[in-house]
């Protein structure tokens, strides 16, 4: 590596006097059909060389949007700026051609995406992704490119990165893939970092290890930073301001110390209390047992060669032991890919699995698809994708009756429009929303919908498949909250499937650890808690409530 | 409800698009998604108009009998009122001795304009029906091209013939054995669309099964049917059509039905592709924890999807239908003879270059046809181009 240039701040410690990047009065309209409606209104803020801006705000409020106009990315004509500047280093990106907006691209500024896997492209190998970059901005020799090109992996943090070099983004987890985009964003050097919910989609573990090169990174380079997300906690512990965004606007804004300790604005304070609070009620040890599952195992078998023979397994559930009470809720953790989902699917019978599962007492393991039928009004699932789980051309109540439809064929069409109304107030919706469609509703409010098609049919188990995962914090807590509050209604046995720990503490009374398909650590969600045995729930606590990273081996990066 | 919920009224979930739209059961027969197809169609200004042109030449030519046939609508004889389109009235009613009422023959004509009145269609030939009146040896010209002496010459009467009238023109000409063009096109393009059509949907009923299942179910039964497929397609379609033509007595529906048998295969790769990219969707999984069977999940759920890939290819399936009708025609091993059709009108203008008419007439009909369908195909493909969202 050259010297690094010359930055007035190197470190997060405060804002730099040169302001780099400057937004005006912004304005974003976008057309649609006949009629126009405004993303952003008038916001304007600035970043100084080697800050860290951090816009935080909820799905729909702009922040997005707002990024992606400061390099003239949106869907033009369809987007347009009835208003505002952005101006950086003096010239205004919105009006300058579309020549000069192509060398600042990648060049003065750079962009990380939320999704690793889709900001990849999937047919071109890692080296030449990030060497693509350097020749669009410079004249570099290939030698030199790829001499560049490691060292940048090597910045990143890749191990061996020599072996990557050929990899495809499908051969890399996504935090690697996420190191990837980095390295393609820092590779000519940028003076502002666009991150746009760059960990979203990771794991917790992983997440804190990408904020952590990020963040020395910046110190490195003293780049500045413009972070969108809408996690407060990396906010707290990365940002050197903030703007508040909401439907558009920014309604606080101030150095990051200040909006946590004495917010202004309502909105603000709401955002900041918005966390799944409070704790499961006290199990009682003497209800009736709803799920047991004897030494559960999932082996997908791994065929070679010409005649298919099953060469080995790759085993997604092994050996797992479980008991569920009325009532209860038995979380289970881990990172992504060490069996969470495949285990909740075999106890469902939804997958074929090896081992006893016992059901309210009957056995579940030799039953088929058809003799599990009846069974299945009382054991539901709530899936992690609001937007994937409900069918697009349904209405909701069409959605929410459908299982009465099998479970309970002798009501009255009346009957069970009865049903179906009082399931959607009971999950908290209005009753007369029932004949709109999934994409009329925000994301929380259709997992309430998803919720109420479980709750329709009156289930004594429900497995619960990350539901929080994909929604805003604040709605995390109100989901939480409405969870709590119907288990303690039905008596309702929850298996509790995520990688958040801050949701599971707040609603598990019994843990279990999973990594690889296998069991690491099982117990009360005290015990779990407060005296973690292992490294791995260790580095899983960590990085969920401190953002902090484990020593290397404890987790996969 | 005993418990406070959560305090769903917080502004936070931007609920805001909900609080706008009116809350009772949608009235509307097209949904939002439709509603929005439809001005995408519409905004196709060419596919659009295709459409309505096509629409309305196709429901003309339903009513072909009222337009071009060699029986009056409605005629009055002898005070009673005789509907002869729709009613085989026998000869001797109006005095004469054949089977079939010949109503073109001047002798039926003025029997019954003696003792009433007869209501015709503008055009007085079926598709059939040879004209005896022509001026000189058939094929002839179309009669604008013919002064009005010349054009009645045939009549016993010349000009003041009451035969030589307007409905006894012939627009585009006649055949090679004096039959009327324009009556045939009329006739042909009916039976060709008609044909396309039962032919699509037939087609589209066991390709869109056959994807269905083999996408849905995958594994061996998609392994298998996939093979039969590729070896079912690769059989020279044409030359099995000739041998089974040469067997079969050639009809409307023995060539529907061995046109059939190859014709499905192209929708399967779609259908089945939307299958299996769907059977994992997330609210898939949801309704089989609800213990929903697989045939309600496979209608209820996955085939909207496949619905936007079919309706798409359907126009353009149509169009191959009706030209591959029109080959075998061409070449002879179509529709019985006598039929009207396309094909033949084709043969015979290659057959005979002296009267351009017969070969224009044909092509104009199949290219403008052919054209209509292509464009109402496009608008179709942007109705349901989700990108078009955002225009």
């Amino acid at each position: 590596m050259s010297a690094p240039t010359a930055a007035p701040v190197g470190s997060s410690s405060g804002p730099g006097d040169e302001t780099i990047l400057s937004v005006r009065d912004l304005s974003v309209a976008f057309r649609q059909g006949g009629n126009t409606q405004l993303a952003v209104d008038r916001i304007s803020f600035d970043i100084a060389r080697g800050e860290t801006l951090a816009l935080v705000g909820e799905s729909g409020s702009g922040k997005s949007v707002s990024a992606l106009s400061v390099l003239r990315l949106l869907p033009y004509p369809a987007a347009s700026h009835p208003s505002g500047q952005v101006l950086f280093k003096g010239h205004d990106m919105l009006s300058v051609p579309e020549d000069a907006i192509r060398r600042v691209r990648g060049n003065d500024i750079t962009m990380i995406f939320q999704e690793p896997m889709t900001s990849l492209n999937p047919l071109q190998s890692v080296e030449r992704q990030i060497s693509e970059v350097l020749h669009l901005h410079q004249e570099i020799s290939q030698t030199d490119a790829r001499a560049k090109v490691l060292d940048l992996m090597t910045q990143v943090g890749i191990r061996e990165p020599e072996k990557r070099l050929a990899s495809y983004p499908h051969e890399l987890s996504g935090g690697q893939r996420q190191r990837v985009m980095i390295a393609m964003a820092l590779a000519n050097r940028p003076e502002l970092l666009i991150a746009d919910e760059p960990t979203t989609a990771l794991d917790v573990t992983v997440q804190a290890q990408i904020l952590e090169l990020l963040g020395d990174l910046k110190r490195h380079h003293g780049m500045a930073m413009l972070f969108i997300t809408h996690d407060l906690g990396i906010v707290r512990k990365f940002a050197d301001r903030v703007c508040v965004m909401t439907g558009g606007k920014i309604v606080e804004s101030g150095p990051t110390s200040e909006i946590f300790k004495n917010p202004q604005h309502a909105y603000t304070r709401h955002l900041l209390a918005a966390e799944p609070k409070g704790r499961p009620p006290r199990a009682n040890p003497e209800a009736p047992v709803v799920m047991r599952g004897e030494d559960i195992r999932v082996w997908f078998p791994v065929k070679k060669g010409f005649m298919r023979k099953t060469v080995d397994h790759i085993k997604a559930v092994d050996g797992v032991s479980l008991t569920l009470k009325a009532g209860q809720t038995l979380g289970v953790v881990g990172e992504s890919g060490s069996g969470k989902t495949t285990l909740g699917l075999a106890l469902m019978r939804l997958i074929r699995s090896k081992g006893e599962i016992h059901f309210d007492g009957q056995a579940l393991h030799d039953r088929t698809f058809k003799t599990m039928r009846p069974l299945r009004s009382a054991m539901q699932v709530v899936f992690q994708d609001p937007y994937g789980s409900l069918s697009p051309r349904m209405s909701v109540s069409d959605i929410v009756g459908e299982g009465l439809a099998i479970h309970a064929p002798h009501l009255t069409s009346q009957d069970r429009d009865r049903r179906v109304a009082e399931a959607l107030v009971e999950v908290g919706l209005d009753a007369s929303t029932r004949w709109r469609y999934p994409h009329e509703f925000s994301g929380g409010q259709r997992q309430r919908i998803a919720i109420a098609r479980a709750m329709v049919l009156k289930p004594r188990f429900v497995m619960l498949d990350e539901p929080t995962s994909a929604l805003d914090m604040s709605v995390q807590a109100q989901v939480v909250d409405l969870l709590r509050d119907l288990q303690s209604r039905h008596e309702l046995a929850y298996l509790f499937i995520s990688h958040d720990l801050k949701v599971v503490r707040a609603l598990a009374n019994d843990v279990i650890v999973m990594r690889a398909g296998k069991v690491v650590e099982q117990g009360s969600a005290e015990q779990i808690f407060d005296h973690p045995g292992t490294d791995y729930t260790r580095a899983l606590m960590a990085a969920a409530f401190n953002l902090a990273t484990a020593p290397v081996g404890a987790v996969s990066d | 409800m005993s418990a406070p919920l959560t305090a769903p009224s917080v502004a936070v979930e931007t609920d805001e698009r909900a609080a706008r739209t009116a809350y009772e059961r949608p009235t509307g027969w097209l949904s939002p998604t439709n509603k929005r197809r439809w001005a995408n169609f519409k905004a196709n200004r060419r596919g659009y108009w295709s459409l309505w042109i096509f629409m309305v030449l196709f429901v003309l030519s339903l009513f072909a009998e009222f337009i071009a046939n060699d029986k009056p609508i409605i005629a009055s004889y002898k005070g009673e009122i005789l509907f002869p389109v729709a009613v085989d009235y026998p000869d001797s009613k109006f005095g004469g001795f054949l089977a079939v009422t010949e109503y073109r023959d001047p002798f039926i004509r003025d029997e019954i304009e003696a003792n009433g009145w007869m209501i015709w269609p503008p055009i007085r030939y079926s598709y059939g029906s040879v004209n005896s009146d022509i001026p000189h040896s058939a094929p002839t010209a179309p009669f604008w091209m013919m002064d009005e002496a010349q054009r009645c010459s045939a009549y016993p009467l010349k000009a003041e013939d009451p035969g030589c009238v307007i409905g006894n023109m012939n627009w585009l000409g006649t055949d090679d054995a004096a039959r009327d063009v324009m009556a045939r096109v009329i006739y042909g393009f009916r039976i060709s669309v008609l044909f396309g059509l039962v032919l699509t949907i037939l087609s589209a009923l066991i390709g869109v099964t056959a994807g269905a299942v083999q996408g849905y179910f995958g594994g061996w039964t998609d392994l298998l049917m996939q093979r039969f497929i590729e070896i079912w397609s690769s059989m020279p379609v044409l030359y099995i059509l000739l041998i089974i033509a040469a067997i079969l007595p050639p009809g409307f529906w023995v060539l529907l039905g061995i046109m059939l048998l190859f014709s499905w295969v192209s929708f399967v790769g779609v259908v089945r592709a939307e299958f299996l990219r769907a059977r994992n969707f997330e609210y898939v999984s949801a309704a089989r924890a609800l213990g929903v069977g697989n045939a309600t999940i496979m209608y209820r759920h996955l085939l909207p999807n496949a619905m936007v890939a079919m309706l798409t290819f359907l126009p353009f399936i149509l169009s191959g239908s009706i030209t591959t009708l029109t080959s075998l025609d061409f070449l002879g091993f179509g529709l019985p003879p006598g039929s009207p059709s396309l094909g033949e009108l084709i043969a015979q203008g290659k057959e005979n270059l002296q009267a351009p008419w017969l070969g224009l007439t044909a092509f104009f009909t199949i290219s403008i046809m052919l054209s209509l369908l292509i464009f109402v195909g496009e608008a179709t493909r942007d109705a349901f181009d989700p990108r078009k969202t955002f225009q």
